[in-house]
């Protein structure tokens, strides 16, 4: 026994000396990882604890579910939640939507001058940061001279208040949305129908295909396994609400709160402004739970469908 | 053509004649997909472009005609005063200018590094902790202690409050990106580090001289994502950065999108006399393009670059 032992401990040894460079290579972002991805784990702890600034993580009493019994006891994390899922839900069948159709009439059109045009205007939006998507919001939707009122007064229609008309801040997220990964999407869509065989075009032709049936008997369900692929990699992030985009798009506006506020927002607001930590951590947690299985579930599914895809 | 010719001899064959009611068919409905697809494209290209046009007009016009006429393209009083505003005292902006350009650099060459070499080892198939170590990376995209914890960990304990660190750290690792490297990695001939391994080569050498250089493809195109990264991030500038002599440009031109306060401290450095009425408004959108400028100038020569990155990335999530 204690030789086999011994036998097992030296080849360890043994093992890590092979592997000494290696390992040395990998360290700075073991360490890394280690530091700001595990270290953090411990502050899980203030979910359940009442922080006090004075005394710190450690120093800070217990409180039990105290923090999740408030978070929902106001309602609110039942209204966020709720927000985050609908507007991820209708981005991705917008956004989706818009980006293989494009892609699809990218892919079919001959002129190549407007084809290069249409592709890096639609690009575009991707390389601005969401700050610069908040002054173009403002542009747009200012009351007194917003450019949008400019043009509905030429018209000869009457000003749009969009302050006022809180509904129609949903629809501002869905266009931002759909603006800012519309020319992104359209690449990775665009590469997928440029892998099909060509031979299936020329001998669907030769059968008498017009250029609907080809898309509809070729084009569409060669497209689906990269669909499938791409839609449920984004229900795996359904419950993270892009806090760049929500909280420059509505300029973190209070009156908006109702409709526009979803988790993310709600917990760096938590954590900055009312410097409610305990519910900040409380929320955070919950919806690290929640992601992390969906997140499994997801690619579980996108393993029995296509296992090459699978993130792990 | 070839297509048109191969129904004429099919119904030559079936001795039906149904020639021309086809062709004329399939042309008509080539000619309607044709219309629907240049219509789509055009609409899709206004609705991303009109937004910044609108933006750049808003810049070059008058306050006063901003404020009758409200924003359009093409401005009703052409006016160079926001910009001339803006270049009166440059100083902030300059200054934010440099801390972004700082952290852009600094963050982008340490990034790849760091991720190109943690790339390089889990690429070697030899390497025996490899599935557990990508484990390790991997988890973290599973499950994480969320933002509070670690804003805690970075101000409290860390002491990252008004430190350039805070902006470079967070975005210094991408399991995605190291992915993509990873398999970039792989596609290299294993022949190449065998016969310099055989000339007595260690790891870390065969990774500088050969492997290194070999990816400079994906390592060119993940920069220039990672660049990107760091010069549209405001959200860590928002939580860590108080000093204004720390502020790097996002978060500048999000303090003056945001708050006339902000815009008044601009308006502060200036002598009293020189502004009679502040031209907020246009001030705003030529702050605006100021910001965009870089990344529009380059534009023209990044594009291809980040959709041959996207590709590479699409191959695997």
């Amino acid at each position: 026994m204690m030789r086999d032992d011994r036998n097992k401990h030296s080849s360890f040894i043994h093992e890590l000396n092979k592997n000494k460079t290696l390992l040395l290579m990998i360290l700075p972002a073991t360490i890394y990882y280690f530091i700001f991805m595990y270290l953090p784990m411990i502050g899980i702890t203030l979910a359940f604890k009442s922080y006090n600034y004075s005394k710190g993580l450690f120093g800070s009493p217990w409180s039990g579910f105290e923090n999740f019994k408030f978070l929902f006891a106001n309602g609110k994390i039942l209204r966020v939640g709720f927000n985050t899922i609908g507007y991820n839900a209708v981005f991705i069948v917008v956004n989706h939507s818009l980006q293989i159709m494009a892609a699809i009439f990218l892919s079919e059109i001959g002129a190549k001058y407007f084809k290069r045009l249409a592709q890096s205007f639609m690009f575009l939006p991707y390389f601005i940061s969401w700050v610069i998507v908040g002054g173009i919001i403002q542009n747009i939707f200012n009351y007194e001279f917003g450019s949008l009122n400019t043009l509905l007064t030429s018209l000869g229609l009457e000003r749009l208040d969009a302050h006022m008309n809180i509904g129609m801040w949903k629809y501002i997220l869905v266009g931002s949305s759909a603006w800012k990964w519309l020319g992104y999407g359209t690449v990775i869509y665009l590469a997928s129908i440029m892998g099909i065989d060509s031979e299936l075009y020329e001998a669907a032709a030769i059968d008498g295909a017009g250029k609907f049936t080809r898309i509809k008997r070729i084009t569409l369900p060669l497209m689906v396994p990269q669909i499938v692929v791409l839609v449920l990699l984004n229900i795996g992030h359904i419950f993270r609400g892009d806090f760049s985009m929500f909280y420059q798009v509505t300029g973190n506006n209070p009156l908006l709160y109702e409709t526009t506020d979803v988790i993310d927002t709600f917990v760096v607001r938590s954590l900055l402004q009312i410097q409610d930590i305990g519910m900040a951590s409380a929320a955070g947690l919950l919806q690290s739970i929640i992601c992390c299985i969906i997140l499994v579930t997801c690619n579980s599914l996108v393993r029995r469908y296509q296992r090459d895809y699978a993130l792990f | 053509m070839a297509g048109v010719n191969t129904i004429n001899i099919k119904s030559e064959k079936t001795g039906m004649n149904y020639r021309e009611p086809l062709k004329v068919k399939r042309s008509r409905e080539e000619l309607f997909f044709g219309i629907l697809a240049y219509i789509y494209l055009a609409f899709a290209s206004m609705f991303c472009l009109i937004p910044f046009l609108l933006v750049i007009g808003g810049s070059f016009s008058s306050e006063s005609s901003i404020k009758r006429y409200g924003f359009r393209i093409i401005p009703k009083e052409f006016s160079l005063e926001a910009y001339s505003l803006i270049f009166r005292s440059p100083r902030q902006l300059l200054n934010a200018y440099g801390i972004t350009i700082f952290i852009t650099t600094v963050g982008t060459f340490s990034a790849i590094f760091l991720i190109s070499m943690t790339a390089y080892v889990l690429h070697r198939k030899d390497f025996k902790y490899r599935n557990k170590f990508a484990l390790y990376f991997y988890f973290t995209n599973l499950f994480n202690g969320g933002l509070v914890p670690w804003y805690i960990l970075m101000v409290r304990y860390l002491k990252m409050k008004n430190n350039l660190f805070a902006l470079i750290i967070p975005l210094l690792f991408s399991v995605f990106y190291m992915i993509i490297i990873r398999t970039f990695m792989s596609s290299i001939p294993d022949s190449i580090s065998e016969s310099a391994k055989i000339d007595g080569a260690g790891d870390f050498t065969i990774f500088i001289k050969l492997i290194l250089p070999l990816s400079k493809p994906a390592l060119a195109t993940i920069g220039l994502f990672v660049a990107l990264n760091y010069w549209n991030d405001w959200f860590n500038a928002m939580l860590f950065i108080e000093k204004r002599n720390l502020i790097p440009l996002q978060y500048y031109l999000h303090q003056i999108l945001s708050t006339i306060e902000g815009l008044r401290r601009i308006l502060q450095d200036l002598p009293n006399d020189a502004v009679v009425e502040l031209p907020g408004e246009s001030f705003k959108m030529a702050m605006t393009v100021v910001t965009i400028g870089p990344i529009i100038l380059l534009y023209p020569y990044l594009q291809k670059y980040f959709i041959k990155g996207i590709m590479l990335g699409a191959v695997k999530g």
